[in-house]
């Protein structure tokens, strides 16, 4: 069977065991550093708010849109291959990957752009989380691209079909993850104020 | 043993036994000189004691390391080491080239050892861990790149496996960190960048990789669990150990100079450090409970269960209570450092170590276990030697804690020899608990002077009666 089934019959978690061991530990990692910065900001209220004008909310909204629809396509190729449709689940997970390189795109200029306007480690507190966290989320992104760019060539290869697939929901539940910390992240870090 | 090559790992193990005895017999002297600071001196004064008990548990850490990488290397590559020869003039070139590094340091002052070792051509001498004079460093790197040369030749023709690919790649990981122990300017901050990148580059970064890796060979063999399991648990190890890891060097950085945003950076990510810690123990208790068969070395299984957990302990917990920078502002340079290094090189590294020689010991001498008598000494000094660092870290805890109250954390601070008389208790158990530790070590030592084998058809019929 693809898919783990609990004792009770029931489905179990979608994919391999051990990438929710992973995905757990990462979640744990991005809450102590969510928390770090909810904890400092409640100190640091009128630093925080002035600083976050100077991001660019248009790049973090754009790169919102390319994620979750990013996130939508991986959902589809698990969909396909459910179904047996090897070419359309590598098609859809080739849509998604050029969505992440998307967003590595955007955020490498918000980047260059936050140097050139002077926002450093060393700018402000603000500064330093902002870009700690973001920084530390884009290397996850692309952690998430080479996991699916194997499961891309996997799928192409045909190595997956409508019985076994959970190496796609694998990477897909990783890339899900790497969204939704993103949701979060833009949320805190961009918007609330 | 497979491949009759993998022989060449003996005398690295037998080597990383007689030169870890040594450390502790430092160890000892150190202990009495905490109690009785006129003990031995001028002989061996308090600070070549300690040169002495830090660089032989590199030295034999790095024996027991190469010893499991020339037996683990053929194995995995289905395929005779590339040059036996090799590893064997390697073992020699570094077991004399320790030798005569702690011999140096007993017998000649440390400044005309600089001198006459070409310090002032090229500075390196000095810092901890890394006290080694130029020409031995040198030598370190060249017996590196000789073992490199052959794992990587032997991984070339054979197998590929993931867990050859971490071994040896942990192993260039290892060579490479030590290249900033040849970088040692004037400046201090600089100096302490590039040595942290050596001592904490290995120790919370690329050796847990290879303990990663020495554990899941041993899991693999001796609980039949699918490779391609212990893999996947090996890769997500990794992945947390090197994203914690790398920017949890910023826990060094507090207060030597560096910018201010490593106070954050060092304290978020290396309070997250013991995560990969906690998996390994996870790792270890998965593969124990659906292993397909009852390995007749329990003694070697004790080892590997225990390692985890001690390293999660030592390393993590322990390493945890002073990571944070408002608590390590306080805590810095005390005994709770000791007590966090202690139980963490003894749990994650020298636990290891160990486990990795009790599995592969009885095979190089030709039989899959030792007999059950050899066992029971084995067992003996692993709680032994176990709950004595257990006992030693908790009283340099103690001892580091009253540091901080007596003299850190308080408007009217004590003088440093004044604490230190206030903490005497626990110098006086820590020399006691050393000498068990001793005991324990000898009791594991003399198990490989029990002659015979597992007697399997007496050990069913003696479990059915």
């Amino acid at each position: 069977m693809a898919q783990e089934l609990a004792v009770d019959g029931k489905p179990g978690l979608p994919g391999d065991f051990a990438i929710w061991v992973f995905i757990f530990a990462e979640l744990t990692v991005f809450a102590v550093l969510f928390a770090a910065y909810a904890i400092t900001r409640s100190e640091h209220v009128a630093l925080f708010d002035a600083s976050q004008r100077a991001l660019n909310r248009v790049y973090g909204l754009w790169n919102t849109v390319l994620l979750v629809t990013s996130s939508y396509f991986v959902a589809r190729a698990t969909t396909a291959i459910k179904a047996g449709h090897r070419l359309a689940c590598g098609h859809w997970l080739t849509a998604s990957l050029l969505l992440g390189a998307g967003f590595i795109g955007v955020k490498l200029t918000e980047f260059h752009q936050d140097y050139t306007h002077g926002i450093t480690l060393s700018g402000n507190l603000f500064y330093m989380f902002y870009l700690c966290l973001t920084f530390f989320h884009f290397m996850h992104v692309l952690m998430g691209m080479v996991i699916l760019s194997v499961v891309t060539v996997k799928a192409y290869a045909g190595r997956y079909d409508a019985a076994n697939y959970t190496g796609v929901e694998t990477g897909g539940a990783y890339w899900h993850m790497v969204d939704l910390v993103w949701i979060i992240l833009f949320a805190l870090v961009y918007v609330i104020h | 043993m497979k491949y009759q090559s993998q022989s060449v790992a003996k005398p690295y193990f037998v080597a990383a036994l007689a030169l870890f005895l040594g450390q502790i017999v430092f160890g000892l002297i150190m202990g009495l000189q905490y109690v009785d600071g006129t003990f031995l001196f001028p002989a061996i004064p308090f600070n070549v004691a300690h040169m002495c008990h830090t660089n032989l548990l590199i030295v034999w850490l790095l024996m027991a390391f190469m010893g499991a990488a020339y037996y683990i290397v053929p194995e995995e590559a289905q395929t005779e080491l590339y040059s036996p020869k090799l590893a064997l003039l390697t073992f020699w070139v570094f077991l004399i080239a320790g030798a005569a590094t702690i011999l140096g340091y007993l017998l000649i002052p440390y400044s005309v050892l600089a001198h006459a070792t070409g310090n002032h051509l090229l500075p390196t001498m000095g810092r901890g861990y890394l006290e080694q004079p130029l020409p031995i460093k040198i030598g370190i790197v060249l017996v590196a790149l000789s073992l490199l040369f052959n794992l990587t030749m032997t991984l070339a023709k054979g197998r590929k496996t993931s867990l050859n690919f971490i071994l040896v790649g942990a192993l260039w990981g290892l060579a490479l960190l030590f290249l900033p122990a040849f970088y040692f300017p004037v400046d201090t901050v600089k100096a302490s960048y590039s040595w942290w990148w050596v001592v904490h580059g290995w120790v919370e970064g690329d050796w847990e990789l290879i303990l990663g890796a020495l554990l899941g060979f041993i899991f693999i063999k001796m609980t039949g669990v699918d490779r391609e399991v212990v893999e996947k648990w090996l890769y997500i190890i990794i992945a947390m150990t090197l994203m914690t890891g790398i920017i949890g060097i910023g826990h060094h950085y507090y207060y030597i100079g560096a910018p201010a945003y490593w106070i954050w950076l060092g304290s978020v990510f290396s309070a997250l450090e013991p995560i990969p810690f906690l998996m390994l123990v996870a790792f270890a208790f998965r593969m124990h409970a659906q292993r397909r068969r009852e390995h007749p070395n329990k003694a070697a299984m004790l080892w590997a269960m225990g390692t985890p957990i001690v390293a999660f302990l030592g390393a993590g917990v322990w390493g945890f209570m002073i990571t944070l920078a408002p608590v390590q502002y306080y805590a810095h340079g005390t005994n709770l450092t000791a007590a966090h290094g202690h139980l963490a090189f003894f749990g994650a590294y020298a636990m290891v170590s160990l486990a990795m020689i009790s599995y592969a010991m009885p095979l190089l001498r030709g039989r899959e276990a030792n007999s059950l008598s050899a066992q029971r000494w084995e067992m003996t000094g692993f709680w032994l030697m176990v709950l004595s660092m257990f006992t030693i870290a908790l009283t340099l805890t103690g001892a580091g804690i009253v540091t901080i109250f007596l003299q850190r954390a308080t408007d009217n601070p004590l003088p440093f020899m004044a604490v230190q008389d206030k903490e005497r208790v626990f110098f006086f158990i820590r020399e006691y608990a050393g000498l068990g530790f001793t005991a324990g070590l000898l009791a594991y030592l003399r198990s490989f002077f029990v002659r015979g084998e597992y007697d399997y058809t007496n050990n069913v019929k003696r479990a059915l009666a």
